[in-house]
């Protein structure tokens, strides 16, 4: 709850600091022309204004490189439209945030490491998009349709690997799950004594971050009296828990912390951010050509930032919500396990859907179009 | 709150995912201009269109390209991107789909190209022959990107021109931004449909042309 009601305060810092960059940007001089409002679509709602705000910060890049080539304060309007452009725009397709949230559920992360996360992939790739365009347009001189193929290729790649990312998933977490199922199936009932709020011991890794809720181990052997108001009578459940969950639970906090934790987490990084923007690399471009690389490289880097904020925002909210499920769902006698190891499958489930979704082009978002 | 309570939530959230997944912004801004082009017997032969593109992809597009004067390309150092562009816009069905009284017409691939580069901007010309001439009594052209990558707009001034069309022809322009019946409105709910694939046909110029 708390992360949302944090996630919702940052809305509503973003559209007040909206709001403030328009008053600056009518003063400045060297803001860039704003659009004609007969140029916006017809857009209403919160995804339509979105859209337009992206639209309108991406348009004015351009001016305000132009700009800056004669006056070295215009780099500073830059800045701020290149990150907001990325708060933005991030809110849009692409920059794996349908990725991250999806494999932060599945994989049971904290908020905090998926705040980590978000960070490092669009730093990878701001990185990404300097390098192909330092490499191929500033040394080698390539040519747009040479740059656009390599952007495709890899484009290809990164929803390759999103797709192999989420079938391994699919199978550690499709696992789990099918265990859970037999878990709950009757297992002979040992006096009517329902079998599966032992699970209420594997939950404890997600409330790493709400400290108000310190249950840590060994809370299983004892009747619970953390909010679960209700009569599971003590069962010696233990060698029931072992049997049906044994290793394939998700990590444990030390895991987490350990460097398995983090090559894990690397693996997201890539997969997510090998792919660069091609907005990114639109104005890196743009930047060269007028002589002011270094503009452009600053650009992208705030666009990253940008973007990180409203990639790690959408996390937090993935993650608490399911936090929130899991704990509503650990009150529930029966099905509660079941339903968060389905949760995580689903989770699981959609990371495979979207790589295979924008592999086989029927999600139609951000492929590149070379022409 | 219930587990159904909840489980709607989780929908809701995967859904918000999901559609933010599927919708693009453009990343590149087209202005154009199009000309109906008629035989003498009456009947439309193809589409001319002129199409120019914003300073940020026009600086991309020449991007490594040789010319004699820097800063300046002339139409013969622009050749091969002109053939490039025309050829990869076959993929894309060249942006351009027209029906006549309803039924869908192709177009063969297209002649007389070339690129001009005025004011820091590149302008592709191009023509795209109909297949088979045709004389419906209306004809319908829209003029956008599905995926969305690419914004067009028709031009402010002149956007459409018939070309030796027979008199009593009458033309009107669909803007996807003047809120015309034809023109969809947007809102959260046209999002979450699901067709992403048709995401950018709300952003289409629809040129009708009725003949008597």
């Amino acid at each position: 709850m708390r992360g949302l009601l944090a996630c919702a305060a940052a809305l509503l810092v973003v559209s007040v600091a909206d709001a403030a960059l328009h008053d600056l940007l009518a003063q400045n001089p060297f803001g860039a022309p704003r659009p004609a409002q007969a140029a916006e679509p017809e857009a209403s709602g919160v995804i339509g204004w979105l859209l337009a705000k992206q639209s309108e910060f991406y348009r004015q890049m351009s001016a305000t490189i132009r700009a800056a080539k004669s006056d070295g304060s215009a780099v500073w309007t830059l800045l701020f439209i290149s990150f907001a452009y990325g708060i933005f725009h991030a809110a849009g397709p692409g920059h794996g945030k349908a990725v991250i949230a999806s494999f932060l559920v599945a994989n049971r992360e904290t908020a905090r490491r998926g705040i980590a996360l978000s960070f490092a992939s669009a730093l990878m790739q701001s990185l990404v998009a300097i390098l192909i365009v330092g490499i191929s347009a500033w040394v080698l001189n390539a040519t747009a349709k040479t740059m656009c193929k390599a952007e495709g290729a890899i484009e290809i790649a990164s929803y390759g690997l999103i797709a192999l990312f989420g079938l391994r998933l699919v199978w550690v977490k499709g696992r789990t799950f099918i265990r859970a199922l037999q878990a709950v199936q009757p297992v002979p009932a040992i006096a009517g004594v329902p079998h599966d709020h032992h699970d209420h011991g594997h939950h404890h890794h997600h409330h790493d971050a709400h400290d108000h809720h310190d249950h840590d181990h060994g809370h299983d052997h004892h009747h619970h009296d953390h909010g679960h108001a209700h009569a599971h009578h003590h069962h010696a459940h233990d060698h029931v828990h072992d049997e049906h969950c044994g290793h394939s639970h998700g990590p444990t906090p030390s895991e987490l912390a350990g460097p398995g934790g983090w090559r894990r987490g690397f693996a997201a990084i890539l997969t997510v951010g090998i792919r660069p923007c091609s907005g990114a690399i639109l104005v890196l471009v743009f930047a060269l050509a007028q002589g002011l690389f270094w503009a452009g490289i600053a650009a992208t880097l705030l666009m990253g930032l940008g973007t990180a904020i409203t990639v790690a925002a959408i996390a937090v909210v993935a993650v608490s919500a399911k936090d929130i499920a899991a704990r509503l769902s650990a009150g529930r006698d029966g099905g509660g396990a079941l339903f968060m190891r389905g949760i995580e499958f689903g989770a699981a489930a959609l990371v495979l859907l979207f790589g295979a979704g924008l592999l086989f082009g029927y999600i139609a978002a951000e492929r590149t179009t070379c022409f | 709150m219930g587990m159904r309570a909840l489980f709607g939530l989780l929908l809701a959230a995967a859904m918000t995912l999901a559609a933010g997944a599927a919708q693009a912004h453009p990343h590149v801004w087209i202005t154009a201009t199009s000309e109906l082009l008629y035989a003498a017997d009456g009947s439309i032969t193809g589409v001319r269109h002129a199409w120019t593109f914003d300073d940020m992809f026009s600086a991309y597009a020449v991007q490594g390209l040789e010319s004699k004067t820097k800063g300046a390309y002339t139409r013969e150092e622009l050749g091969t991107l002109a053939q490039t562009n025309v050829e990869s816009l076959k993929e894309y069905a060249y942006f351009t789909f027209a029906r006549a009284d309803g039924k869908k017409e192709r177009f063969n691939e297209p002649v007389d190209y070339f690129l001009d580069y005025k004011d820091t901007v590149l302008t592709l010309h191009f023509t795209l022959p109909l297949k088979n001439p045709v004389k419906p009594k209306q004809l319908v052209l829209e003029v956008f990107d599905r995926s969305y990558f690419i914004d067009f707009q028709m031009a402010k001034d002149n956007p459409v021109k018939l070309v030796g069309a027979p008199a009593g022809c009458q033309m009107k322009l669909d803007r996807p931004s003047d809120g015309s019946a034809t023109a969809q409105k947007l809102n959260e709910q046209t999002f979450l449909n699901g067709e992403n694939s048709n995401f950018g046909m709300m952003f289409a110029n629809k040129i009708t042309v009725d003949c008597p």
